[in-house]
């Protein structure tokens, strides 16, 4: 079976798992059935606990499925607290769906696995040992990987059913209104966790900071929350994020960074009220630094900055450049500050962020978006999920959702190394040509020839060399040559799921 | 009076690229630099020496640098790696061979000497390969006349101020005081010579006001550019050599007049009924081709509003 990004999918898979797919980047209007979560009863005077193992042992059952949010990233401590009762207790076969696995939580899944605690994921990406585990078949089951849209209809559909949401926050009342902008642990908007607050069975917060009812503001309110756990303490602040994101020294990103400001300022999406989203890489970022200078010599100001939000983006805010920053994720500690002092930048969640079943998401409203790629390939195929090596080593994030945007540039070197990054043929597509406009790289860009208008547009630009993508790839291709076919067993490791929950391609097995 | 044109290259910028470093070899073209200057002498230990000889040969013969100009500092004379460095860019067919630490004309000399020998050695067409001369003493200074005047082969000579501060017992300081006189001698043996003059470098790189404050002096000087160190700096000098548009209006006038002059077959230009004399004409020729450098012209080779 094969798709409409011409990949070959193990067809007996997709039928046992009911899969269809990927047919293209059009929704439609469909009407869709939502589900909704069981409530246990209670006045809310019995929430508060000491003791996780008893909320783990009254909560968790063999077979069911828990959940996580990844808002501390390699600072969480509640992940590993949790899954180490869970695998003493010896549970069996959970599936896990948190919003994201990040590094400091590699090892406890490993040995999950290992032990038959974990015998599915669910999960936006994954890095590391853990990456290279699941990579090597070591699981029997595929992970299904979702965009963060994507898992937000998941839940919503009733696809991913979580049991039990175990959900750090740095500070909750005893009833469990609680919010990611107080204590040590600091994150600033919980974005990714109002989803399971919302849609799980049973939720449980462990914070380190029990603060007097009622707690406010409430992103998780007490309506939602079974149980509050008291532990020591629930992230390493430091480990969170770094306390302003700087900006990158590397010419080679800025030289990037100063072409990509050059597309968005030439487009015909430049004008006031317009709207953006950057991604957190090192090129991505320093567009806003581009950006503001252009959006003040041409008295342009943004309706709305989306997605996972930096200092240098709450600082636009701040200067009066951006009208609101939509928040559904914060990189460092001065955007996580911002959102406690400035009423303008709103905590929204995954759903309202990206999610394709819905009466609107913000990804629908967005002009720009930069993007980055792992891969990208002369059909504007981007990989973000595996490395030239075959191994799972990334993350969709938000990827799929915001190249939906009026005008999506990846920026990308051409080569990174020795290896290439623009190639005939993407290790594994995430995000289909179709939602790519520009690519952006340090030699010059290329516009999807099915943008004739921007085409037409961008080929004036002075100090924009245009070239064909295949031109971008031959010219990586001179440079490092080409590399030997990649070699794969026949088990499929991981499903990549569309934002709309069809197939877009597999991960099989790679041969040593 | 027609004849006026001027033929020389812009070089506003030469870029560093320590010669040991595959990375920054590779991508030393993506920056928009009108020289690119491959370093086989300080910034390469001695250990590495040969393994950067061999580092650049390659560079310089297989990957696509564009416009720029290719400029190699080889080791100087009084090392062991001399000739075999001027060998091996010879057989690269480099640009320009950049000298270090020359304080006479004879030390030219030699160098010329031994590019033609290697010229022949490796069948690159004779006189093809050119050179410059760094003047980083007190002796190279006093001597830079001669220096500049040296060879056909000279496109230009530099001032390095780091080793010339030392040699006056004096360092830098952020006003330049110390480095007066040499850039006003650098500069007019390279104007007598009819060659280009190149200033030092700037190497805080935090210090941006210091180096934006430092290269309007030296563009105000009449220096041709810059030796650079990081590629960040290249767009900063631009923007210091970047024509006003009242520079670019007129200038545009001046070549439309001239234009004009020629179709009639008229010997004398005139603009407003004033007579346009050559320095006029050449300066308004370097001003068209900054501005197109900096794409401030469209293609009728009017400006563009920014």
């Amino acid at each position: 079976m094969k798709n409409n990004v011409n990949r070959q999918l193990d067809e007996n898979l997709m039928n046992k798992l009911g899969y269809q797919p990927f047919q293209g980047t059009d929704i439609g209007n469909p009407i869709k059935q939502r589900v909704a979560p069981k409530v246990r009863i209670s006045t809310g005077n019995d929430k508060l606990v000491d003791s996780l193992e008893d909320v783990v042992k009254k909560t968790v059952k063999d077979g069911m499925t828990i959940s996580f949010h990844h808002h501390f990233r390699n600072g969480d401590f509640v992940f590993n607290k949790v899954m180490r009762i869970i695998i003493d207790l010896g549970i069996k076969g959970l599936t896990l769906a948190p919003s994201s696995l990040t590094g400091v939580m590699n090892e406890l899944v490993i040995e999950g696995i290992k032990k038959g605690t974990i015998t599915n994921i669910t999960s936006s990406g994954m890095r590391g040992s853990l990456g290279d585990f699941i990579s090597h078949g070591n699981l029997e089951n595929p992970v299904i990987f979702r965009s963060h849209g994507g898992r937000a209809r998941a839940i919503e559909n009733g696809e991913i059913k979580i049991d039990v949401a175990f959900l750090g926050v740095p500070n909750a009342d005893r009833l469990g209104n609680a919010n990611g902008r107080f204590g040590d642990a600091v994150f600033g908007s919980l974005g990714y966790a109002l989803m399971d607050a919302q849609y799980a069975d049973q939720v449980v917060l462990i914070t380190d900071n029990v603060v007097p009812y009622p707690n406010t503001p409430a992103s998780i309110k007490q309506t939602q929350v079974d149980y509050v756990v008291k532990i020591d303490q629930v992230g390493d602040p430091d480990k969170i994020g770094s306390g302003a994101t700087r900006f990158t020294k590397d010419p080679k990103e800025l030289k990037i960074a100063e072409m990509v400001n050059k597309v968005i300022v030439n487009s015909p999406y430049f004008k006031n009220d317009f709207s953006f989203q950057t991604g957190s890489g090192g090129a991505a970022l320093a567009v806003t630094r581009y950006l503001r200078q252009s959006m003040i010599d041409a008295g342009v100001k943004a309706s709305f900055a989306l997605g996972g939000i930096t200092k240098p983006t709450t600082d636009l805010l701040k200067e009066g450049l951006v009208r609101r920053v939509m928040d559904v994720q914060d990189f460092d500690k001065g955007a996580a500050d911002s959102m406690h002092s400035n009423p303008n930048q709103q905590e929204i969640d995954a759903s309202w962020y990206a999610d394709a079943d819905n009466k609107g998401a913000m990804v629908d409203q967005l002009d720009v978006v930069i993007l980055s790629a792992l891969e990208i390939d002369t059909k504007f195929n981007v990989n973000v999920m595996t490395g030239s090596d075959g191994i799972i080593r990334g993350a969709i994030g938000g990827h799929q959702d915001a190249a939906t945007a009026k005008l999506t540039i990846i920026c990308a070197p051409l080569v990174r190394g020795r290896i290439a990054t623009v190639t005939p043929d993407v290790t594994t597509v995430v995000t289909p040509g179709d939602s790519v406009d520009v690519l952006v790289t340090e030699v010059g860009i290329a516009v999807n020839p099915k943008r004739k208008d921007l085409v037409s547009i961008l080929s004036k630009v002075k100090g924009l060399p245009l070239y064909s993508i295949e031109e971008l790839q031959q010219l990586a291709e001179k440079q490092v040559g080409t590399s030997k076919k990649l070699e794969y067993h026949d088990k499929v490791v991981a499903l990549i799921e569309y934002r709309d929950g069809s197939i877009i391609d597999q991960v099989k097995q790679i041969k040593d | 009076m027609t004849q006026a044109i001027d033929n020389e290259r812009l070089r506003r910028t030469m870029m560093f690229v320590p010669g040991n470093n595959p990375a920054m070899l590779k991508d030393a073209g993506i920056y928009g630099a009108d020289s690119i200057m491959f370093d086989l002498e300080d910034a390469v230990s001695l250990t590495e020496k040969d393994a950067a000889r061999i580092l650049v040969y390659e560079a310089l013969t297989h990957v696509d640098y564009g416009k720029a100009e290719k400029v190699v500092r080889i080791n100087g004379l009084d090392t062991p790696f001399y000739q075999e460095d001027i060998k091996a860019m010879v057989k690269a067919k480099v640009d320009v061979i950049r000298l270090p630490k020359v304080e006479s004309a004879a030390m030219m000399k030699e160098l010329e000497e031994l590019v033609s020998v290697a010229e022949k050695e490796f069948n690159v067409a004779p006189g093809s390969i050119h050179l410059m001369a760094a003047i980083e003493s007190a002796k190279g200074v006093l001597n830079a006349p001669e220096i500049a005047a040296a060879s056909n082969r000279m496109i230009g000579i530099a001032l390095s101020a780091e080793d010339y501060t030392t040699d006056m017992k004096t360092h830098r300081y952020p006003d330049g005081t110390e480095l007066e006189f040499a850039r006003n001698m650098v500069l007019h043996a390279a104007r007598a010579a009819g060659i280009a003059a190149f200033d030092t470098v700037f190497t805080d790189m935090n210090d941006t006001e210091g180096f934006y404050r430092e290269t309007k002096h030296i563009h105000q000087l009449g220096f041709d550019g810059k030796s650079l160190v990081n590629p960040r700096q290249i767009a900063m000098v631009n923007q210091v050599y970047e024509p006003s548009e009242k520079e670019i209006n007129q200038a545009v006038e001046v070549i439309n007049a001239i234009k004009e002059a020629k179709v009639k077959g008229s010997g004398v230009i005139s603009l407003n009924g004033q007579m346009v004399d050559r320095p006029v004409a050449l300066r308004a020729q370097r001003v068209i081709k900054l501005a197109e450098a900096s794409n401030l012209l469209d293609e009728e080779g009017n400006y563009i509003e920014k």
